[in-house]
């Protein structure tokens, strides 16, 4: 599992992977995309750089506990439904907002995209908190 | 808006309790008894207008399409509730500072207790009957939380399970209850429902509404059958068995049956049921409360009895009676609650609070004496303190009740061992000789005398003045529980009535029978033998029943190989949906295969030739293989079909999932077949009948059977969800909580897997009390065949044994040998 090849090309694809993953969640809401499956890339990311570089490699490459992932993960889901309650609206209301951004024009956003961060994050944790523990020496 | 900020600051301290210990230390009871101190004034400050007959009212939608609001309203019992959660919480925080001290989880203390406060704020103040059912259980919780806050030992973990299963139990009834009134009344909403009494009476499912919302208040209230595991409760540290188990918890079920007295207390059954069980309680707990020797056992049993008090007041439910219920209760509240926060500070200074072992403390603890004997005398009944008014009240109450000569009978003869019993707990330690006591006996801090002085104090004042305050809060309170206007007019002074007479009677009798009451124990030494076979035993036997039950069913069902899991999980879902399907009569069935185009048979053709080799393959690798094959074969088909976030999204899992089985499959040994032909041949069949219902439903899945919903979905999606892709806006907005729940399921298992995971580990590298079971590497909890030696049989015989500490991992590590 030690190829040149593959480590070379997982150094640069770490990033990548988890900024296109990035990209789908974000731009899930008009394209296809979303929190699950830039979740699962996330996941497949670290998966990938774990097969490159080993266990404690990985372990040093993610910053967190994925299962911390997984509490934060529900708790932002649970928070940006909430947020309806404190703005006088029934739980899991969307709330919206229009800002614009110089160079993109109006943007829409909304409690949606929140719950959908706590999707993504839910998801990377779960995978990466099954798969890495199996992937151990 | 200031009700719903007075129930939630409760919580929010709660979260910050213990990080304000930690910097405060010693005063943090004095800082956090500040919230609910203002929490007083701020009730307190309504006196006025609840008592010219108004109620308060906040709503604010939670799930309307359930019907569940957060709504608050704040009437006279309400406020007589909130008044006396709020005041003697923050004398209890203050006390509870004092009484543990210097304990290293007396930050968490302070958590529970906050919470309990806050929920039990929220039940009083809710108008929504899924609200209150909510703060009810969050009480529950948070008294289980309390009772076991010593978790270290065994009797205070065992009573705060007890505790929670009597009470949660009866929560659960209480749900159905809940419900199934709110389908007569036509609304969930308690201020809708009190008005519509006639129609819930005359309700079809009054009857079962009406013994379920009992059931959960009596549970909740300690009623006879159910009053066993408030005596039990007693393993809390003083302070909660003052505040939950004395002054207010137990009596929300008494706040239940006075809060939905006007929708559901005017028929005989009501009447006779609750007064009925109230009598009994009362009685039962009266007399049991004498045979007890330490102090906290002593009031937890005569609460017992002033619950049935309040009970069989309630269920009289005339006027005179809801007033005597409502003086009863507040004075009850007071010198209950005193009494027993001196029975913690008895406890603080000698070290016992085993009533024989305590005598002559008068001189070494003059105040909390002071405070204990004012408070027992109002437990006695002596004027002028409250106790004498509140009592009065229920005297003359029962003189006037249906069968007046049995009720007032009952009463009396409850009443006079309570006379006793506040000698016992008031007088007794404090007069006589003085005994050796395991600590010398010392005065208490002033966080401990004050709550007891405080409560003494007002029962005086209450009983002196009872128009200053009292008599305002009794007569609101009873006002919401009769609804209609009513004025209690409390007075010391009734003029030379029966029930001054019955007093009297009551007064002489009690310290007859405190005089006589060694007499009186030894003649019921019996009781300690023939309690276990009472409610005690019971509860035991339902537990013991349950455990095997549990244990049974787990045997059963949870055989530990996967496979029977799977085939079970298949079998169900082929035949229910096919008998749905079948069900639904005839199907249109329309397949056309003129527009078939050549790739997509291509695709087809190679999905078929991979589940094929998938079946076939020898070695596991190559089955995994192709099973990735057909996988993203599908995938192919969804892009083929316009479903690009589908194919996406099946592409993915299908990547990890390859991972996922090569991952396992290292960890498991040499393939071979383990299975027989018969075994084959059936999972074959299996296999077989799911594949024909899926291809099934997707032939019948045309709009011509069933119309299409994605219309609705399509036109809302950018208008309402503020999104062009249909399916993120259903995930994230149109079934946002689907999903919620989801990634709940999601995590959860995530979890398991992983505790699985890491348990396994534990046990092959320790080689502790597993070490016997290393060599069988085969104990993964992953999908798995059996160890070598089942090889063929298929069964469960022999090493089934050692399989299934795979699922027991996940029951109880306890049970396994």
């Amino acid at each position: 599992m030690t190829s040149l090849i593959l480590r070379t090309a997982t150094r640069f694809l770490l990033p990548l992977l988890l900024l296109f993953s990035l990209f789908l969640l974000i731009r899930g809401h008009h394209e296809p995309g979303g929190g699950f499956s830039g979740g699962l890339v996330a996941a497949a990311a670290f998966v990938l750089y774990r097969f490159a570089f080993g266990a404690a490699e990985a372990r040093r490459a993610l910053p967190v506990d994925p299962r911390a992932l997984i509490g934060a993960g529900l708790l932002v889901a649970v928070a940006s439904g909430s947020l309806a309650l404190l703005a006088g609206r029934p739980l899991m209301t969307g709330l919206w907002g229009r800002i614009s951004v110089p160079a993109f024009g109006d943007l829409d956003v909304g409690t949606p995209l929140l719950f959908d961060v706590g999707v993504y994050l839910a998801v990377v944790g779960v995978a990466l908190s099954i798969i890495l523990p199996l992937a151990e020496e | 808006m200031g009700m719903a900020i007075g129930v939630f600051s409760g919580f929010i301290l709660a979260l910050l309790a213990p990080g304000l210990y930690r910097y405060t230390g010693r005063a943090a009871g004095w800082a956090l008894a500040l919230l609910p101190l203002a929490l007083t004034v701020y009730f307190a400050s309504f006196l006025g207008v609840i008592g010219s007959g108004e109620t308060l009212h906040v709503h604010r939608d939670w799930v309307p399409a359930l019907g569940v609001n957060l709504s608050f309203t704040l009437d006279g019992l309400s406020l007589l509730f909130a008044l006396l959660i709020s005041g003697v919480g923050a004398l209890v925080l203050v006390y509870a500072g004092g009484y543990l001290a210097g304990r290293p989880q007396l930050g968490r203390f302070y958590a529970f207790l906050l919470m309990f406060m806050a929920s039990m704020l929220g039940l009083v103040l809710a108008d929504n009957l899924l609200t209150l059912f909510v703060f009810w259980e969050l009480t529950s919780l948070s008294s289980y939380l309390l009772i076991g806050f010593e978790h270290e030992r065994a009797g205070a973990r065992a009573a705060a399970l007890q505790a929670l299963l009597v009470t949660g139990g009866g929560g659960l009834a209480l749900l159905a209850g809940l419900l199934l009134l709110g389908q007569a009344g036509g609304s969930l909403e308690l201020s809708t429902l009190l008005g519509r009494g006639d129609q819930i009476g005359a309700h079809p499912l009054y009857v079962p509404a009406l013994l379920l919302i009992l059931a959960g208040a009596f549970t909740k209230s300690a009623q006879f059958p159910f009053h066993f595991w408030l005596p039990a409760a007693m393993e809390a540290p003083t302070p909660v068995s003052a505040y939950l188990h004395s002054a207010t918890m137990v009596k929300a079920g008494v706040y239940l049956l006075a809060r939905l007295s006007p929708a559901l207390g005017s028929t005989d059954l009501w009447v006779g049921a609750v007064s009925f069980v109230g009598g009994i309680t009362m009685l039962a707990g009266a007399w049991l409360a004498l045979v007890q020797s330490d102090l906290k056992r002593i009031l937890a049993y005569s609460t017992v009895s002033a619950l049935g008090t309040l009970t069989l007041l309630l269920g009289l439910g005339r006027e005179l009676a809801v007033h005597a219920a409502m003086a009863y209760l507040l004075g009850h509240a007071l010198y209950k609650g005193a009494l027993f926060l001196v029975a913690g500070a008895l406890d603080h200074g000698t070290g016992t609070r085993e009533v024989d072992r305590l005598g002559g403390l008068g001189r070494a603890m003059p105040v909390t004496a002071l405070a204990a004997g004012v408070v027992a005398l109002s437990m006695a009944g002596l004027p002028p303190l409250f106790g004498f008014i509140a009592k009065e009240l229920s005297y003359e109450a029962t003189l006037h009740a249906p069968a007046a000569g049995w009720v007032m009978t009952a009463a009396v003869v409850a009443n006079v061992p309570l006379v006793a019993a506040a000698l016992m707990a008031g007088f007794r330690p404090f007069l006589g000789k003085a005994r050796p006591t395991p600590r010398p006996a010392h005065e208490a801090p002033p966080s401990l005398w004050l709550g007891p002085l405080a409560l003494a104090g007002l029962s005086v004042a209450f009983g002196l003045w009872p128009g200053w305050g009292a008599d305002g809060l009794v007569s609101a309170a009873s006002t919401s529980v009769l609804g209609q206007p009513s004025n209690a007019q409390l007075a010391l002074w009734h003029g030379l009535t029966p029930a001054l007479a019955l007093s009297a009677v009551t007064l002489a009798g009690g310290i007859g029978v405190y005089a006589g009451r060694g007499l009186l124990r030894k003649a019921t030494s019996w009781w300690e033998r023939a309690a276990q076979w009472g409610p005690t035993g019971w509860y035991e036997l339902a537990l013991n029943g349950l455990n095997g039950l549990a244990l049974g069913q787990t045997r059963l069902l949870q055989s530990g190989y996967l496979r029977y899991y799977l085939m079970i999980t298949v079998a169900a879902t082929v035949g229910l949906a096919g008998y749905a399907l079948v069900g639904r009569g005839p199907l249109i069935v329309a397949v056309s295969w003129s527009d078939l185009r050549f790739y997509e048979a291509g695709l087809a053709a190679l999905i078929l030739l991979a589940v094929l080799a998938a079946v076939l393959a020898k070695a596991r690798l190559a089955a995994i293989a192709a099973l990735g094959v057909v996988g993203y074969g599908v995938a192919l088909i969804f892009v083929l079909f316009g479903a690009p976030d589908l194919a996406m999204t099946q592409f993915l899992v299908e990547t990890l999932t390859v991972i996922l089985f090569v991952l396992v499959f290292y960890h498991l040994p040499e393939s071979r077949i383990v299975s027989g032909r018969a075994a084959r041949w059936r999972d074959a069949a299996l296999a077989a009948a799911a594949g024909a219902l899926m291809t099934a439903l997707v032939l019948v899945g045309t709009p011509e059977n069933y119309p299409p919903i994605s219309a609705y979905f399509a036109k809302h999606s950018v208008a309402e969800g503020h999104g062009r892709n249909v399916v993120n806006v259903i995930l994230v907005d149109f079934r946002g909580l689907d999903t919620l729940g989801e990634i709940t399921v999601l995590a959860v298992a995530g979890l398991g897997v992983y505790a699985l995971l890491k348990l396994r580990r534990r046990a092959d590298g320790g080689g502790e009390s597993r070490a016997d079971q290393a060599p069988a590497r085969a104990t993964d909890g992953l999908p798995q065949e059996g160890p070598a030696g089942e090889a063929g049989s298929d069964g469960e015989a022999g090493s089934g044994e050692r399989n299934r500490s795979v699922p027991a991992a996940g029951i109880g590590e306890g049970e396994g040998p």
